[in-house]
């Protein structure tokens, strides 16, 4: 569904990846982490060649990643403690305490270490959302991919979550990919924006360059401009037309 | 890790209680009884000329109590014969050398079995042993075809004396009939 | 018309095919879950010690039917003794097997499919790649092998419920002998009807573990999805079961 896609993401930075419902964002994100295998093309991530990667080696790369998904996707039958210690368990040797340690610390980053205890099903969305963010840095990962993070969240909850991305990536000095569409929430945080449409990228650049950019795709976007480059009326045969012509209209 | 407890205890709870059960099915309702495998045993063979419908399984019983099971039915094609191997119980022991085993059915119309009628000797029957006396089995098919024969043999046999009877008769009547008609013609 | 059908069938192989490559993958991981035991343990509680309730009082019920309705065709050949034979051998060779696959499929099949269905559809499975966890082994497998670990057993305590019913309503109630009862069976039962009823028993275990989990794991991550996933365990499970109950009953004359 991409044709002629390139992409630089810079070490380091958060690169927000924006484009119009359907443009195939969280495929680009499968791409990356190797969960959907590309029919042509190239995909380099941290030296590795995602389409030649075997099986096993493609793990050892995931480890060093961290993934946050739209609805959190934590564990329904593991404790909030459990569900971030998950990881630690399956991959490391760590004692106990240890690991007790370096969960209550990553919880304690993102200000939940009193909800420990809680079961997922007991947790609101922003909350089981930070929850599924302390998992994801548990590993210490270099790179950290956000699918939709902001989608439902309250302004508060919302408030949190980008500081939260913006901290950890400061702090921990690790490269930040953000999928999203919200242009306003995005443009406080980023460090480069990625546009995409039709399969393309149509613009890249700083939130401010974006802002400025006179293509017209560009414009209905951040504009948020309900006819455009995107039109406003699924495909259809004239309208004034078929009432003249007195056909039956739908 | 207290939830893990009594998880663990259930489950094994829960498999104990399916083992139990799969015990309880062979030990208690076949004839196996207690032991891995079976009774301890020794096997004996028996050569019948016609073993009829005996099938393995089939209960080996001597005086009305069972003290053994058919193992194997093999067809012995130098002698041609039916060669039964027999597994006793290792309880019964003591049956002499010179027993006989016989083919019987069960009830009327029931499975085969084989019954075995201690004989005189001294010694007796072990491992690997055989049975030297036997008698085959009843076929139903050979008697009612004995029947038939002999039913019509009788017939036969009634009929010949009827017609010798009845040639005698004629022989007594026809010289009168000649008589009769040579009176007549005269 | 002959070309739906063409492909319906070639749908069918294709769906066959499938299953079996699952299979395949289920059983290469299976040693390496075996080491992790505390999930299969887990999994054995659900599908296994969840079940007990139902299968007991299933067994408890079919067999005193079984006592009955035995007891009065018996009664016609002047055979009630052999009550015990009748109920025990249809018991361990085919009501014990089959009815509590049925059941297993219907508590315990659909209760995999939808967690799994359901850890599809909110990202879950896709959640433990992302963290280099293979699913297959830590979630799939453990539901596997805990179905069919528990099935024999579920079978056996069906199948010892249902004599004991049996023989509740024949020795008991219609009068026949208990003595009669228990001997004729002891005489009468082999090992080798056990056994085929063992047989039975795993063969549907693997079965039906198999068909929850392949439809839960491969289940549209709707509502819906996880909805049709859920009815089509129950369905394909029965037509196997039966189908296999056939194969097996046969090989074993």
């Amino acid at each position: 569904m991409f044709a002629g896609l390139d992409i630089q993401i810079p070490r380091g930075k958060i690169t927000a990846v924006m484009g119009p419902s359907g443009t195939g964002k969280t495929t680009l994100l499968r791409l990356i982490t190797g969960q959907v295998p590309a029919d042509s093309g190239d995909i380099q991530v941290a030296g590795a060649n995602m389409r030649a990667i075997s099986r096993s080696n493609l793990y050892v790369l995931r480890r060093r990643m961290g993934m946050l998904f739209q609805n959190g996707a934590l564990l329904t039958d593991l404790s909030v403690f459990e569900n971030v210690a998950f990881p630690l368990r399956e991959h490391t040797d760590l004692t106990e305490r240890l690991i007790r340690q370096l969960v209550l610390t990553k919880l304690q980053a993102v200000g939940l270490r009193g909800a420990a205890e809680l079961m997922p099903a007991e947790l609101s969305g922003g909350m089981s959302r930070r929850v599924a963010l302390a998992r994801a840095i548990v590993m210490d990962p270099e790179l950290l991919i956000y699918d939709e993070p902001f989608v439902g969240l309250d302004p508060i909850s919302l408030g949190v979550i980008l500081r939260l991305i913006r901290r950890l990536n400061d702090t921990l000095g690790i490269t930040s990919i953000v999928v999203s569409h919200d242009v306003s929430e995005i443009s406080k945080i980023a460090d480069q924006v990625f546009l995409l449409s039709g399969g393309k990228v149509v613009a890249g650049g700083t939130p401010q360059e974006l802002q400025t950019n006179p293509t017209e795709i560009v414009k209905q976007f951040i504009g948020g401009l309900a006819d455009g480059p995107v039109p406003f009326h699924f495909p259809a045969p004239d309208y004034f037309d078929e009432l003249l012509s007195r056909k039956e209209v739908l | 890790m207290r939830k893990s407890r009594t998880l663990n205890l259930g489950t094994g709870s829960f498999v104990l209680l399916g083992f139990a059960a799969l015990f309880f099915l062979t030990t208690q309702t076949t004839s196996r009884g207690l032991s891995w495998f079976g009774p301890p045993h020794y096997e004996i063979t028996a050569k019948f000329d016609n073993i009829g419908d005996l099938k393995v399984g089939a209960p080996v019983s001597m005086s009305g109590v069972e003290v053994g099971r058919v193992d194997k039915i093999e067809f012995d094609s130098n002698e041609y014969k039916a060669v039964v191997q027999l597994r006793l119980n290792e309880r019964y022991n003591k049956i002499p050398t010179d027993s006989d085993a016989s083919i019987y059915t069960q009830g009327l119309l029931g499975g085969k079995f084989i019954g075995i009628t201690a004989g005189g000797a001294d010694t007796y029957l072990k491992d690997k042993g055989q049975i030297d006396f036997t008698q085959s089995a009843f076929v139903l098919e050979n008697l009612i075809g004995q029947v038939l024969a002999n039913f019509t043999k009788s017939k036969a046999d009634d009929q010949d004396s009827a017609a010798a009877a009845g040639a005698k008769a004629n022989t007594d009547a026809k010289p009168n009939a000649d008589t009769k008609s040579k009176e007549k013609t005269k | 018309m002959f070309k739906e059908l063409w492909e319906s069938f070639t749908d069918a192989l294709e769906g066959l095919g499938s299953v079996v490559h699952f299979l395949f993958r289920l059983l290469v991981h299976s040693p390496p879950a075996l080491l992790r035991f505390s999930l299969i343990s887990q999994q054995i509680f659900n599908s296994g010690a969840f079940s007990l309730v139902i299968i007991m009082l299933s067994g408890l019920f079919v067999g005193m039917v079984l006592g009955l309705q035995g007891f009065q065709l018996l009664q016609r050949f002047g055979s009630e003794e052999a009550l015990g034979t009748a109920a025990t051998i249809g018991l361990v060779k085919e009501l014990g097997p089959v009815v509590t696959a049925l059941l297993f499929a219907g508590r315990a099949g659909t209760a995999l499919a939808s967690e799994l269905g359901l850890m599809r559809a909110t990202d879950q499975i896709s959640a433990m790649e992302m963290m280099a966890v293979d699913p297959i082994q830590r979630v799939v497998v453990p539901r596997f092998l805990g179905g069919v670990i528990s099935m024999p057993l579920l079978a056996a305590i069906f199948s010892v419920i249902g004599i004991y019913g049996a023989q509740l309503v024949g020795v008991q109630i219609m009068g026949v002998d208990s003595g009669s009862f228990w001997s004729q069976m002891r005489s009468a039962v082999g090992l080798s009807d056990i056994t085929e009823g063992i047989v039975k028993s795993i063969a549907f275990g693997i079965a039906c573990s198999l068909i929850a989990v392949y439809q839960g794991y491969y289940a549209t991550p709707t509502a819906e999805g996880v909805g049709r996933a859920t009815t089509r365990t129950v369905v394909t499970s029965a037509v196997v079961i039966l189908f296999l109950d056939y194969l097996i009953t046969a090989a074993f004359l």
